[in-house]
């Protein structure tokens, strides 16, 4: 059996999740087995979502307490890893993934491999699987050897995929009792994307650096992206300088994207920058400096000044959705 | 209360990465190491700034590592960590070291442990969350503040869509991310001091490996930016259709 971790985020299934029950189903059909997903407070509607993404069996769990303290919802998937007999679980590798599928590997002693970026190959009992390294510069091959496997998912490494609602759904109560939490939530702070698809999941990003001069300059990006329904980013200066909020940080310190198209301007290109970009499918770089070492890793590069050529960008993106409805 | 800071040796961020022995090893010739900076400025630094506050009284250094990596223990030293304890083994995974940082950590009755969020190298953000799993302890991710008041520690942590500030109790593992403290540079005292400061070097303990690598390979960088007139944006709005896809 494969079990896969899904969550539901802001009234939806997290779009990270579907990719996890997709890549659960295609591990579970080269195994000849099947895929049970775990869920927590999940409607009906979200329950189907999870079917149609591959799940032929959905542990619904009712817990308000399991996502406060990792402790709780690690004991949760433990009991369900033995409950179904998992083989193999599936997480996401964002921030919830990263919490609990290390402590829940260490406690199964599996081995894990975190951020994965491809189908494992399996030979015999063990696992091939490939995730990046050194911050995108390379990839490796690891081999799990351990009887239970566990593999957290980089976002955005395939599309989600959805078909006919299999599923079967039942209840699953979680023993607590054994699990005694020393952590207490004292506040929620939630961060307003205005709107915009969270960083994490974004497939269009829009992001702006120092080249802006100064966080009153930030309309043009917000239009552009507001044209493409993208998503806005920002480089570490501008979050440090608080020009724009900390959650817009990408790079090695702030937040590692991959989405489809990430537009960069105003950002020269430092190597911590391009280490949170460099698994974006296409690049785009507006910037002024033409040695801007950016332009080296970028797929279209645009040389010049940003508040007049990012106008003319949105007004090409207008009228090109224009002509297309 | 002591701290324990796990320390991980790393190639510099600027490093060309390069394999070796048929692209199984990352290799190392000519590369300069250093703590991994998620280690260095956030955990290690902040765990000193507790010390400096009065509120621990001791800092640890752990590294799991080869006695190349003692240069790198030391620049810990110089930052002012009280000692060092270097666990003799080539670590083959991230289960491996939190084995040996949990094991450590409960035979000599640290309070406190502190590791970063992840390695520049590896990338696996797990070892926080291993130790703890293994202690049987609570773990805070992503933890971009962390205060200590008597038994207590309140942190506030990164999570989907914002960040809550949680309050836990002692002993906890904390895995450290930006926010949490400042770069230091080591002064001449300090680098002065680490040089008699001890490192114990221990044997390893814990069983076989649960993954290994079998392969590197260097991911294909983008070879050509095809550079566009700033007067074409259509062309680049179709190029984006057509060519690449995105829109």
């Amino acid at each position: 059996m494969v079990l896969v971790y899904t969550e539901i985020n802001k009234g939806r299934v997290k779009k990270a999740s579907l990719e996890c029950v997709n890549y659960a189903a295609h591990i579970a059909q080269a195994m000849g087995t099947s895929v049970t997903a775990l869920v927590n407070n999940a409607d009906a509607a979200q329950l189907e979502e999870i079917g149609k993404a591959g799940a032929t069996k959905i542990l619904s769990v009712k817990n308000d307490a399991l996502n406060d303290d990792s402790m709780l919802l690690s004991a949760a998937l433990e009991q369900a890893a033995n409950t179904v007999g998992a083989k193999v679980i599936v997480f996401a590798f964002d921030l919830a993934g990263k919490a609990v599928a290390p402590r829940l590997a260490a406690k199964l002693k599996a081995g894990l491999v975190a951020g994965a970026v491809d189908y494992p190959v399996i030979n015999g009992s063990s696992m091939d699987v490939k995730k990046n390294v050194f911050s995108g510069k390379a990839s490796a091959v690891y081999t799990i050897h351990s009887e239970v496997k566990v593999i957290s998912l980089l976002p955005n490494s395939f599309p989600v995929k959805l078909g006919e609602n299999k599923s079967s759904v039942s209840d699953f109560s979680v023993d607590l009792s054994a699990v005694k939490s020393k952590l207490t939530v004292k506040e929620v702070k939630t961060t307003s994307s205005g709107g915009m698809v969270p960083l994490p999941e974004a497939e269009l990003v829009v992001s702006a650096g120092r080249g802006l001069k100064g966080p009153e300059n930030w309309g043009i990006i917000e239009d552009l992206a507001g044209s493409l329904g993208a998503t806005t980013a920002c480089s570490r200066p501008v979050s440090d300088m608080h020009w724009r909020p900390h959650h817009e940080h990408v790079g090695q310190t702030g937040i590692a994207i991959r989405p489809n198209l990430y537009i960069a301007v105003g950002i020269s290109g430092a190597i911590q920058h391009l280490a949170g970009v460099n698994g974006s499918k296409t690049i785009v770089v507006i910037n002024n400096d033409k040695e801007a070492p950016f332009f080296k890793s970028a797929d279209y590069g645009v040389v010049g000044d940003a508040f007049t050529i990012v106008p003319k960008l949105t007004e090409a993106i207008k009228k090109f959705k224009a002509n297309q409805n | 209360m002591k701290i324990l800071v796990a320390i991980s040796n790393v190639p510099d961020t600027t490093t060309k990465i390069q394999f070796a022995d048929g692209d199984t090893k990352f290799n190392s010739a000519g590369v300069t190491y250093i703590i991994n900076p998620y280690d260095e400025w956030y955990a290690l630094v902040r765990a000193l700034e507790l010390k400096e506050a009065n509120l621990a009284s001791k800092v640890t250094i752990l590294h799991v590592g080869l006695p190349d990596s003692d240069a790198t223990i030391r620049k810990g030293l110089a930052l002012g960590a009280d000692d060092a304890v270097r666990v003799d083994a080539d670590a083959p995974d991230a289960y491996f070291v939190a084995e040996q940082i949990a094991a450590y950590a409960k035979a000599n009755a640290y309070e406190l442990v502190l590791v970063g969020k992840e390695t520049i190298n590896y990338n696996g953000a797990s070892v926080g969350a291993m130790v703890a799993g293994i202690m049987d302890l609570p773990h805070i991710s992503m933890a971009t503040k962390m205060e200590v008041s008597g038994a207590k520690i309140t942190a506030e942590h990164d999570v989907d869509g914002g960040s809550r500030v949680v309050e836990c109790e002692l002993p906890v593992v904390v895995s450290c991310a930006k926010g949490m403290a400042e770069q230091r540079i080591p002064n001449m005292r300090g680098i002065m001091a680490a040089r008699t400061k001890p490192l114990a070097v221990v044997p390893a303990g814990g069983g076989s490996a649960l993954t290994t690598v079998k392969s590197y390979s260097l991911n294909p960088g983008r070879t050509t930016c095809k550079m566009i007139g700033e007067d074409n944006m259509d062309e680049l709005v179709q190029l984006l259709h057509t060519e690449a896809k995105v829109i």
